[in-house]
């Protein structure tokens, strides 16, 4: 049954770029969630402007879309910007082309999860903080940021597994991942069914396990929060 | 972008001249999806709540896999995958159907919704008020009529907001239907760019396209929502 045609490599290498791309991917969006909720939350229209019109165009087009928009755009722009600057052309790898785009419109997706997250711990917690003394920054890190972390994280969960199934889509840039090594796989073995249901086989690993990751996370930062007894 | 307007708003709104093609089809592909999705998804979701392990075990594992793979793998699995099985190549009618990548296309997109759907519906009929079931017992009625008068359309109203999500979802999930030659919007967008490689406008408007589309979506749903949870407001 796991006799796969001595693909087996090919279909590891993909597994691990998979695995890759989602977390890069994460990283990304994580960072760009949390400026895009910090300038929501901002005194400053203009903050609030840019990153209600951000949340608002990326969460209503496709996913798939935004990404051969920007993947065939960006390339443009950058020859544009290098032949500009008579630098030497830079070619956009599809690795990177996926991350940055797939950061790109994940980052609207947890601006959305972090500032409600934000907005869920007291007010007297900051200012307390503040009230010590403490920089805005160092109040971030040690207040603000670890009560969040448990109100986002069930959406945050949530926003993993999507992006881990999100990553399928880039193997349409070019990209080998898991689903193209297993469609080349079983163009070159004539055995295109059995393939297909590897890849997605591979998926439902990736989600079960990291569901497990992010439970075991959960109860982590929730140490210190009784619940009621029903 | 003027010239892409001209050459292809045609086939941008509703056909190329052969078939029915860009916003027509993505309508009419997330229409026959929620459709099927629905129907699958109702039985299922009460049939999740079943006490018998035999009758809601399978369930869950419906919506394990199909909520757990990517709707591409699935999509691949039933288009390019089914097709070289030898008994469906051999069989007049399975041929005939998986041989159209628009059959395949919303075959994978109604089983896909279905199970999110039922997700979405077991949990809002999980979330029945005890009282209520008491109620209705109360009053002699039977399983059926519970089920009809009291629990699914209580459950349906509850479903709403989150099956609203799961609406907006299914019309970006459209979009992979290029990948099996079915011409819906993003087809189109990517054809105008193969033709003239001005991508920036050729996926500029598409994505005004699905923009359009989500927003008339969201406020139809916030309208359904005014309409069917108004005991909700304050």
């Amino acid at each position: 049954m796991f006799n796969l045609h001595g693909y087996g490599p090919i279909i590891l290498a993909g597994t691990l770029t998979t695995i890759e791309l989602s977390i890069l991917t994460l990283v990304l969006s994580f960072i760009l969630g949390l400026i895009g909720a910090s300038a929501k939350l901002s005194r400053s229209g203009i903050a609030r402007a840019v990153a209600t019109v951000y949340t608002t165009i990326i969460r209503g087009v496709p996913d798939l879309v935004l990404m051969l928009l920007l993947f065939y755009s960006l390339q443009i722009w950058l020859n544009d910007f290098t032949d500009f600057l008579n630098l030497r052309q830079f070619n956009l790898s599809p690795f990177t082309a996926g991350v940055i785009t797939l950061g790109f419109i994940y980052g609207a997706y947890f601006t959305e999860t972090f500032r409600g997250a934000f907005l869920a711990v007291p007010r007297g917690q900051m200012e307390a903080a503040r009230s010590f003394g403490m920089r805005p920054l160092l109040a971030f890190r040690r207040i603000l940021f670890p009560q969040m972390m448990r109100y986002a994280l069930p959406a945050l969960a949530n926003n993993w597994q999507v992006i881990l199934k999100a990553t399928a889509i880039v193997s349409l840039i070019g990209l080998s991942d898991i689903i193209k090594a297993t469609q080349d796989a079983g163009k070159g073995t004539f055995e295109t069914f059995y393939f297909s249901v590897v890849a997605a086989a591979v998926y439902l690993v990736l989600t079960t396990v990291s569901n497990g990751v992010l439970l075991m996370l959960t109860r982590r930062y929730a140490i210190g929060v009784r619940k009621a007894a029903l | 972008m003027i010239g892409i307007i001209h050459d292809y708003w045609r086939a941008y709104l509703y056909t190329d001249g052969y078939t029915m093609t860009g916003v027509a089809m993505t309508l009419w592909l997330l229409t026959a999806a929620l459709v099927i999705g629905f129907c699958i998804a109702l039985p299922l979701a009460i049939a999740r709540n079943s006490r018998n392990p035999i009758v809601w075990v399978p369930v869950w594992i419906f919506v394990f896999v199909f909520t757990g793979t990517p709707l591409y793998a699935q999509l691949l699995i039933i288009y390019t995958g089914v097709y070289s099985l030898s008994i469906v190549q051999h069989t007049h009618f399975l041929n005939e159907f998986f041989r159209q990548g628009i059959d395949c296309t919303i075959l994978a997109f109604g089983l896909n919704t279905g199970a999110y759907t039922t997700a979405i519906f077991a949990g809002a009929i999980r979330d029945t008020a005890f009282g209520e079931v008491e109620a209705a017992r109360s009053l002699g009625m039977s399983n059926v009529t519970l089920y009809r008068r009291v629990i699914i359309p209580a459950a349906l109203r509850r479903a709403l907001p989150a099956y609203s999500n799961e609406v907006i979802l299914m019309l970006h999930s459209t979009t992979l239907a290029f990948t099996a030659t079915v011409p819906d919007i993003l087809k189109i967008a990517n054809d105008a760019n193969a033709a003239t490689y001005e991508s920036f406008s050729a996926f500029g408007l598409a994505a005004i396209l699905y923009l359009c589309i989500s927003f008339t979506l969201i406020f139809l749903f916030r309208r359904a929502e005014r309409h069917f949870l108004a005991f909700l407001r304050p």
